[in-house]
């Protein structure tokens, strides 16, 4: 009986690792990718990291522009995300199981977080470039629709699994939908939602460079024009300067998050 | 004339499954009742039809004469004051102080607005004090409630039942989740409820012994229905074997 | 009795009105509304300080939704055939899972070394320093910056991919390795079992669900992130189709298509992925 389970688990996993073999292959030929060359370019991509991407004295000049782009990026993901949470917790409101108002806005709710946080980023940057051209505004926006999607999932996960006994206790008390959502929803999710934002607001810095390289706003545009025009003292200090500030945000946040949680 | 009369209803979630069917009961002001049975006999659903958190599938439910389920969605609100609940699990906001937990007890009696500010006056942040004061719970006021014991707990629950000013008292489980010695306490407060404050309490419980003990009357609840309703002295054991069934003997031996 | 009673009568704490306090606000308390405050000021300051260029809102919010209702009602199909945007599909999935794959492989080595239980404090913790740093750059970067070495193409946007996935990989595995029960590493070590015993049969076939769930959810990730590098880095497949057809042609009803396609595919991951998610990581 034992060595049968066994046996069989053991078959399971051979079928398994076939298969991802057979995909490995199947992906490989499909893109072209030579693990061979692939392998063989990365000492080769380091060393040529470690000679090139050094910081010289003249690329801190630039510096206070470097500065400025880095800050505009900032904001932007910090204005993306808050707007997008509050939009968020209404939506979530609507989609969770303890404090829907209705099937209808329930499935309406999960729907438009699904829609939102599956088409990428890129996709919305590409569609609001057409109309709002190279401006933060198409940045915000894109930010913000795929904020939108993912933190309504997660608040409305988090409504459903924190706040279910305690919205059931102030509802017999006679309390109504507001006063329920205010006095026991919030004050049991908002920790577990604050972690969220910030998670958010860290990830955003990173998907804002990816949207300024395409809308030409902060600290992406200033990443492309460096790049194009070879001038790679100045795109080391700028990726230095990107982890130093997600790298902050990041020691920030679990900060926070060990004195909430 | 009854506080609380219970004809005849029937409650479904699914199609073809009663999980209550056909009960009936009446229930006079300051009685301690206690409701025993299986699990998955229909307790908590039944305590839940009571208050409405569960609407029930057919029969009716008068409160002071008047039927439960024509009331309006505002006048509904204004029944749940009169009826406190009390949970296994406590169900408090656990983040929030003790005192804010129990003036949650007066949010029926707000409008949203001053609800949602925590509008309340000094009369009920007293009348809060005084009552975890009888509680034996005055020091732990501005404490938040994740940082008490079960028992403690219990105890904020009862105080937020209380200030409702509650013509009746449901509890679902209430020392389920504590030791012993928090048990009896949390009984004795409840006893003392009914007995002093004239406040009905219905009291879903597990052990046979404790309903003896503190009940004036036991309702015994098998497969949706009730299968006994009287006093505790006239409890027999066959009694007892028709409510709990094969599980019997574990039971009276634990 | 009452001499105990009288004794904490006065602890009814009051506001500089006379009011009486309910709230009690602890450090958690005070360190939320600080955070929420913060962040509401410096949107605010955002919004005031942004470059908008003049832009006209009304107008450019009104111009995309007829776009977004141009693509979503009318999805077609103009300078390519179906066959084709499978193939391109096909190439945008191939990049995302030869990055994930080579990168699981890859994190359950570096993980081993990684996790506390299994590894020398200063080793692990170097590890997870340099790995921070890695995840601190965006995947973007890495591509552009292998692309340099490597020229644009699927090499550059491979390795790109795969740093940031071993980056996202280890730090999860290793907090997967490092909520094994300590029981059971120390029963293996003091049976006389060597490093390498208690990895593989104790460490691995008792995290396996749980790293097999973070892989696939990566790889969700690791589509996105493809479809990202083909629009901004040149490295093919759907997602440089999305860039032409609406940076090039403008053809709002093949982005239309483009996106279905991708919502659909990203969907059926994130199906999947949950599914994997519920079995294996919440419940442990
Ligand atoms: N929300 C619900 N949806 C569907 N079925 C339910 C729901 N709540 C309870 N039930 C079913 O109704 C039956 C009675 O449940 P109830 O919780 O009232 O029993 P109980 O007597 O309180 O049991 P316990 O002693 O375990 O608390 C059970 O079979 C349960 O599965
Ligand atoms: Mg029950």
């Amino acid at each position: 009986m034992k060595i049968d389970v066994y046996r069989k688990k053991k078959r399971q996993f051979t079928i398994f690792a076939l298969i991802v073999l057979c995909m490995t292959f199947i992906s490989a030929k499909l893109t072209n990718f030579s693990f061979v060359q692939g392998i063989s370019s990365v000492p080769e991509a380091f060393r040529w990291m470690g000679s090139n991407l050094l910081i010289t004295r003249e690329s801190f000049e630039k510096m206070p522009s470097i500065l400025d782009k880095l800050i505009e990026t900032i904001f932007l993901s910090i204005t993306a995300t808050t707007t997008a949470s509050i939009i968020a917790l209404l939506l979530a409101l609507l989609g969770s199981q303890t404090t829907k108002v209705n099937g209808f806005f329930s499935t309406l709710s999960r729907f438009i977080a699904s829609v939102f946080r599956n088409i990428p980023i890129v996709a919305w940057a590409l569609i609001l470039l057409l109309s709002f051209g190279q401006n933060a505004l198409t940045g915000y926006f894109a930010l913000f629709l795929a904020t939108l999607g993912f933190l309504t999932r997660v608040f409305t996960e988090t409504i459903d699994e924190t706040s279910n006994s305690s919205v059931e206790a102030l509802q017999s008390t006679g309390a109504n939908y507001y006063q329920v959502v205010s006095k026991a929803v919030l004050p049991e999710c908002s920790p577990q939602m604050i972690s969220w934002i910030l998670f958010m607001v860290e990830t955003n810095i990173r998907s804002s460079t990816l949207v300024g390289i395409l809308t030409g706003t902060g600290i992406g545009f200033a990443f492309d024009l460096y790049y194009k025009s070879m001038n790679y003292n100045v795109v080391s200090l700028i990726t230095l300067s990107i982890v130093v500030v997600v790298i902050s945000i990041e020691l920030i946040s679990n900060y926070i998050r060990r004195v909430i949680l | 004339m009854p506080l609380l009369e219970v004809k005849n209803i029937t409650k479904q979630y699914e199609k073809d499954k009663k999980v209550l069917s056909g009960i009936s009961f009446d229930v006079n002001g300051g009685e301690f009742i206690s409701i025993i049975g299986p699990s998955g006999a229909g307790k908590s659903t039944l305590l839940r039809c009571i208050n409405r958190m569960v609407d029930f599938s057919s029969g009716e439910i008068l409160f002071h004469n008047t039927d439960i389920m024509s009331l309006s969605k505002k006048d509904l609100r204004k029944y749940r004051t009169q009826i406190g609940m009390i949970f296994q699990h406590y169900n408090l906001v656990s983040r929030l102080t003790v005192i804010e937990n129990v003036l949650h007890g007066r949010l029926g009696y707000k409008t949203t607005l001053q609800g949602i500010m925590t509008r309340f006056t000094e009369e009920e942040k007293k009348e809060a004090f005084h009552l975890l004061e009888k509680l034996g719970m005055r020091e732990h006021a501005y404490k938040r409630c994740d940082h008490l014991s079960g028992g403690q707990k219990q105890r904020v629950g009862i105080a937020r039942a209380l200030i409702q000013q509650p013509k009746i008292l449901l509890c679902d489980e209430p020392i389920a989740s504590l030791d012993p010695n928090s048990s009896k306490v949390i009984m004795d407060h409840l006893k003392n409820i009914s007995q002093e404050l004239r406040i009905t309490c219905i009291v879903n419980l597990h052990q046979v012994d404790v309903a003896k003990h503190y009940s004036e009357r036991i309702i015994g609840l098998n497969g949706g229905q009730i299968v006994y309703d009287g006093a505790p002295q006239e409890l027999t054991t066959t009694n007892i074997h028709q409510i709990y069934g094969s599980e019997a003997e574990n039971l009276i031996l634990a | 009795m009452d001499t105990v009673k009288s004794s904490v009568t006065f602890d009814i704490r009051t506001k500089p009105s006379g009011k009486i306090k309910i709230t009690n606000w602890n450090k958690s308390k005070v360190v939320m509304t600080g955070t929420l405050l913060v962040l509401t000021l410096l949107s605010m300051y955002g919004f005031l300080t942004f470059d908008y260029k003049e832009i006209n809102l009304i107008q450019a919010t009104l111009d995309t939704l007829a776009n977004l209702k141009l693509m979503f009602l009318q999805a077609n199909l103009n300078n390519f055939t179906l066959a084709e945007a499978i193939y391109q599909i096909g190439l945008t999935v191939g990049l995302a899972f030869l990055a994930t794959i080579i990168g699981a492989v890859i994190s359950l080595f570096i993980a081993l070394f990684a996790a506390k239980n299994l590894s020398p404090k200063p080793l692990a913790n170097t590890i997870i320093i340099f790995i921070a740093f890695i995840r601190a750059v965006p995947t973007v970067l890495w591509v552009f910056i292998f692309a340099i070495a490597a020229g644009l193409g699927s090499e550059a946007a491979i390795l790109g991919m795969l740093l940031h996935t071993v980056a996202f990989l280890v730090k999860a595995f290793a907090e997967s390795i490092e909520e094994l029960d300590a029981g059971v590493i120390e029963a293996l070590r003091a049976s006389g079992a060597n490093w390498w015993h208690v990895v593989t049969n104790a460490v691995i076939p008792s995290t396996m669900t749980s790293l097999l769930s973070w892989t696939f959810l990566r790889f969700e990730t690791n589509f996105t992130v493809a479809v990202a590098m083909g629009a901004v880095a040149g490295a093919g497949g759907i997602g440089f189709e999305l860039f032409m057809a609406s940076g090039f042609y403008f053809d709002m009803k093949e982005v239309g298509f483009i996106t279905y396609a991708i919502l659909l595919i990203a969907v059926m991951l994130e199906f999947m992925s949950t599914r994997l998610k519920k079995r294996y990581i919440v419940k442990s």
